[in-house]
Parts: C-alpha cells; structure tokens; sequence
C-alpha cells in the first residue's frame, strides 16, 4: 500500500470500473436496439450508427466546444439513419436483415471519411461526477468517476421495462412487433409505429458512440468502436428483449473487457487470449444452454424476420 | 439468366481495359516527373505507424519534380496488388512503398516480378536472394530509440513501476519492451516494466483499459507499442502519469505528462532514397540501420524531464552514434524466467539476425509472451 499499489485488489476494482466505463456503449445500443426489435424489426446497421455518433459528437464539440451539443448531434445523426433504415425497410420485399448489413457499412464508411480531419485535433470531452470522494485510494477514486449518460443509461433500463409492459405505446410497439396484423386491425400503421421505434432506437446507439468519443476511450480514431455496436445487438438476443437484462448483460460485458488487461497487470499472464475472449465465451455458452430446436427463444417478438 | 446483357457488359469492361492498356503503354514517353506511390494499411493521421510514412511522403512532396500518390486503409490481401496495379497503370508511378508488413509476401513480390523495370520499397519485410531485384526492404532499429526513452523513464519514474501496453508478443514487440526495460535499469537497477498484450494492432477500448490497470498497480510512466498511441498517451495523461510517445511525437496530445518518444525517422530517409535512384546508385535491397543511419530518431525532452536524465540519454546516444557503435543485448543477458538467454562474451550488435527472432522478456519486466 505505501508504494501507491493496491496489489490484487486491481482486479475486482478494474472489473468494477471497467463495467462503468465500457458498459455504457453496449448499454444505449442494446436498449435502442431493444426498442427496435420489440417493434418487430431487426436493426443491424448500429455499429454503423455507433460510429457515426461517434465522429459527430467529436466534429460537433471540437467546433462549438460544447459537448453536449456533440450529444444532441451524435443522437440526431443516430436518428436519422435509423429513419434511413425503416425507409427502405418499409418498401415491399426488402429484407431488414440485409439493409442493416448495407447500413453498417454505410455508417462506418461516411464516419471515416468525414471523420478524416478529426483524428489530430483534441475535442473537449464530457465532464465526469465524482463518486469517489469519501475514499483516500487514487484507484478507487479513478474507478468511481462516473460520467452522466451513464446514470441516464441506468435510468432508462427500469423506465423502459415499465413502459413497455405498462404504457400505451409500449404496448403499442410490443402489438406491432407480435402481430402487425393485430396493430393494424387496431387502426394503427404499422410502418409508422416502427419508423418512430428505429428512429428512437438509433437516436440511442448515436449517444452511445458519443460516449466513446467523448469520454472514454475519449478521442476520435477509425479503430474506435471495434465491433461493440455489434456485440450490443448481440447482446439483446442474449438479454431476451428484456431492457433490465440489456443492462446487467452491458454491465458484465464491460466488467468481462476489464477483466483481461488487469489480470495481466497484477501478474496473471498466461491464457491473456482465454481472458479477452471471456465475454464472447459466455454468451456462446448461454446461447447453447438456452436454445431449443422445437420453439422459439422465448421472449422473441413474433414479428422478427429471424423468428418468422 | 440474361445473355445478352452479361456479354454485353462484359464487351464494355473489356473495352475499359483495352483503352486503360494503351494509355499505360503510351504514358512513358511522356513521363517527365517520377511518381511516387504510398500505401497505407491505416489512416494516415493516426498519430501513429501510418502518419509516420505519411510525414516521410510529404517530405518528398516538397522535392521539384516529384509526384506523390496516397491510398490509405489498403488491406493485407489482394487489394494491395490492385492498388499498385492503379498507381502504375493510372498514375504513372514508378517507385512504390507498400509499407505495411502484410503486403511484402506474396503481394509486392508477385507485382515486383510482373514489373521488373519499376522498384519497390517495403517496410519492415525481409528481403531475401530468391526475392525479385526491385523489390527491397527497410526497417530501423527502433529499439535504440526505445533504450532511450527507457532512460528518461527510469529517471522519471518516482515508484520505479514502468508500463508498457504492447499489441502483439511478436519480436519487434519484444524488443522494444526488452530495450526499453534494458534502458529504464541504467537509470534505476530496480525498476521494474509491466507489460500487457492487448492482443490486436488497434484496440482502444483495451488499450484504455490497460493504461488505467496499470496505473492502478503503482505504475507513474507509460509507453506503448500499438499502432495508434493516442489512446494511451491521452488516459495516462489525465490520469497523472508520464508518457514515452511511440512512431511519432504525441506532445501535441500531452503536453505536460510527454517525456520523449521513440519515432521513425522517414522524412529523413525518403529523401535520401530519392537522391540515390536520381544519382544512379541502387538502394540496396535488404537496408536497415538506427539513430546513427537516421531512420529512427527521439523526441525533444519535455519539460519534466531533469537535467540527469537527458545527461545520461545524450551521452548514450553520442555512443549510438559513434563509429564503433553500441550493442543493448550483451552477454550474460537473463530473460525473466533466470534463463540465460545471451551467453557471457557475445555481444549481440543491431544487425545480429538472432535479435529478429527474439522470443523472450529480460529481466525487469513483469508479464509472458503467451
């Protein structure tokens, strides 16, 4: 202790602070994506959003030097593709699925370029809240700033599951994503309900890549996201289209990414490769142990072209 | 299926290509400037690997007479040869430098074969007798630089706790690590180097993650070995530690926390490879060299660094740079498991093919190649 090291206490600590800090991309995308799903649609192209949020938001505070209005913009920008998706999603024979891969590359692509001048220079960065106060450890202190969209993110998990099972149109979005023909004898326009749900669900998946760029890692580069916007849409299949199991399952692939790099710095050095690929295991091996050749997952919307 | 459309299409791209052939072989008659091609696996201002070969193409820029062609983001697969292929047929280059490690076997070679009057330079490749004769490589010996780097950290270092976040246990990777940990115990015989292996050339979430681990085990100066250091440059900087910068300068980025920083030194040897095909020499294939060649170079020292430090720094950099040289692998060289790795009494110079396959972490570093 009286070298400044907190020796194997590293770990548990980075696995918290790792499961607040990484956590909160996989975290807005999935919830986006959970919004999307339950519509009835499957939305791909968020990693393509993530990005594009990501660049936006770091073009936007590095020109006004205000970085929540690189929020607002990675959320409008999050917004409009996701209105771009259900456009072409609601055109006759046009496969979700395939659009979303078409998107996601899109997405990225755009990022790259537009994002070209962005690289060098430095952007100012969202501000963090200091829980870490009552305690005299730097390390505890680091793990424990906790930046704002990440307490919106854990707000908005319990606010989602009680909308969706209590409020209109949460019940509207689970009608249109059950049974468009039961949303549309009910006088509703199904191609609307799901535009409004993209367009929502992107609107998230942008804030999220706003996190990336404007708090942690905290800079723009072109390897920014490296998959987690997939991994995100992944983890909603995991989660059961459930917004509180979206969160815990952001919270462990945050911690599970944590994981490798503070084994290996107090010493555990063998098996690194195992390590960083723990998130990935366990979702295979829930996968498996949950799946069932003679129904669907449960929890599916009946809409979903991978279900139908 | 639609004949008549697929053979049609098929008569215009054979057109394409039939009038794309006839300008190439029109154009040299013409060429009065020397065009020069660039390839780069990543985005050339990524404060890293690729901006350090774009800031040598832009020093060519500056030269009368030259023409420089760019294409960043080129994969290690067939895209490169198609890439060449444009830059040739399209551009009219005439010397080209494929400079990610991917692209020399079987890309460069197969295109250096296809156009024996044109020259290739690759980075980081090793060039061998079966190889074609316009094809060479280069590479620097960064590790002196990294030697060096290693002694300002070992001044700098209050906790004698260094890290390094490293991509890859490969042995380029190695020895940056070994030569860093080598240099950091001239300055502090205890100090000790923590490595973690992100496992991929470009992983900011882990390398974040990594420098902050790192930072919590005690560690107060940090360098790297991946292909963009901003990421870590940036954390352990708001975090409180020291930084040594890697490719090129990140001062920029850090300001107060930047110590110095291994970088290449392309801009210097671009040029200098330009002036030997203008005078008539030949590059010689297979071309490496460090501090003393200028194909690798240090940082200026930030401000945090003490007088002691860039004392012992420069005086071992004047060794580097003497005509009898300097050797950092000597013998009686241990690896971290007690293993004598070196024997007592052979020195092994720079140019030693054994260092390229080093597999080993000296003594001084916490952590294992697998």
């Amino acid at each position: 202790m009286a070298d400044g090291s907190i020796g194997l206490w590293t770990v548990p600590l980075a696995v918290l602070g790792g499961a607040i800090r990484v956590s909160t991309p996989f975290l807005f995308v999935s919830l986006g994506e959970c919004i999307t799903e339950r519509s009835g649609r499957i939305n791909l192209g968020l990693e393509g959003t993530l990005v594009m949020g990501a660049m936006s938001a770091y073009g936007i505070s590095y020109v006004t030097g205000s970085p929540w209005l690189g929020v607002l913009a990675a959320g409008i920008t999050g917004a409009l593709l996701g209105a771009l998706h259900a456009g072409i999603c609601s055109l006759p024979r046009v496969n979700d699925v395939a659009v979303g891969i078409a998107l996601m590359l899109f997405g990225t692509g755009l990022a790259f370029y537009l994002g070209k001048p962005l690289i060098e220079p430095t952007a100012p960065r969202l501000p963090a809240i200091d829980f870490g106060w009552w305690s005299d450890v730097p390390q505890v202190r680091a793990a424990l700033r906790v930046n704002v969209l990440f307490l919106i993110g854990l707000a908005l998990a319990p606010i989602l599951y009680w909308a969706f099972r209590t409020t209109r149109w949460g019940l509207l979005i689970r009608t249109a994503g059950e049974s468009s023909d039961a949303a549309r004898a009910m006088g509703h326009s199904v191609q609307l309900i799901r535009l409004r749900a993209t367009m929502v669900g992107g609107f998230l998946a942008g804030i999220g890549g706003s996190f990336l760029s404007l708090f942690y890692p905290g800079s723009w580069n072109e390897g920014l996201s490296s998959g987690q916007g997939i991994t995100a849409v992944a983890l909603v299949i995991f989660a059961r289209w459930d917004p509180l199991l979206c969160l815990w399952a952001s919270l462990a692939f945050g911690g599970a990414a944590a994981l490798g790099p503070a084994l290996q710095s107090v010493g555990v050095t063998s098996g690194y490769h195992l390590f960083n690929a723990a998130p990935y295991i366990l979702t295979l091996a829930i996968m498996i142990v949950t799946c069932s050749p003679k129904r669907t997952l449960t929890g599916a919307p009946a809409e979903l072209s991978i279900t139908r | 299926m639609d004949f008549g459309r697929i053979s049609r299409r098929h008569l215009l791209q054979g057109g394409t290509a039939l009038t794309l052939g006839a300008a190439a072989g029109l154009r040299p008659a013409f060429a009065a400037e020397t065009t020069i091609g660039f390839i780069y696996v990543g985005s050339r201002d990524d404060y890293g690997y690729n901006q350090a070969h774009a800031q040598g193409a832009a020093a060519l820029k500056k030269i009368p007479g030259l023409k420089v062609v760019e294409e960043e983001k080129v994969p290690e697969t067939d895209a490169v040869e198609k890439t060449i292929e444009s830059m040739i047929n399209l551009d009219g280059a005439s010397l080209l430098f494929p400079t990610s490690f991917g692209y020399y076997n079987p890309h460069m070679i197969k295109m250096a074969n296809k156009y024996p009057k044109l020259r290739f330079e690759h980075c980081g490749g090793l060039w061998s007798d079966k190889d074609p004769k316009n094809a060479g490589s280069y590479f620097g010996y960064i590790d002196e630089a990294q030697y060096i780097c290693g002694i300002v950290a070992g001044y700098t270092s209050k906790s004698g706790k260094l890290g390094f976040v490293a991509a890859k246990p490969i042995p380029q990777v190695l020895r940056n690590i070994n030569a860093f940990t080598l240099g950091a115990r001239l300055a502090n015989p205890k100090a000790t180097t923590q490595v973690i292996f992100t496992g991929d050339w470009s992983m900011p979430v882990k390398e974040a993650e990594a420098t902050n681990s790192l930072i919590d085990q005690g560690v107060d100066v940090l360098t790297c070995h991946v292909d963009g250091p901003k990421t870590m440059v940036e954390n352990a900087a708001r975090r409180g530690a020291f930084v040594s910068g890697y490719h090129t300068n990140q001062s920029p980025l850090a300001p107060k926390a930047y110590l110095t920083g291994a970088e290449w030194n392309w801009e210097a040897l671009y040029p200098k490879f330009v002036k030997m095909i203008a005078a008539g020499e030949s590059i010689p294939n297979f071309y490496r060299g460090g501090l003393k060649e200028e194909i690798v170079k240090t940082s200026p020292y930030g401000e945090a660094v003490s007088a002691e430090a860039r004392k012992h720094a420069d005086d071992v950099k004047a060794k580097f740079l003497s005509a009898e040289g300097y050797a950092i692998f000597k013998g009686g060289l241990v690896d971290n498991r007690g293993k004598t790795v070196i024997a007592a009494g052979t020195d092994r110079g720079q140019k030693d093919p054994e260092l390229e396959k080093m597999d080993y972490l000296v003594e001084g570093v916490i952590g294992a190649t697998s």
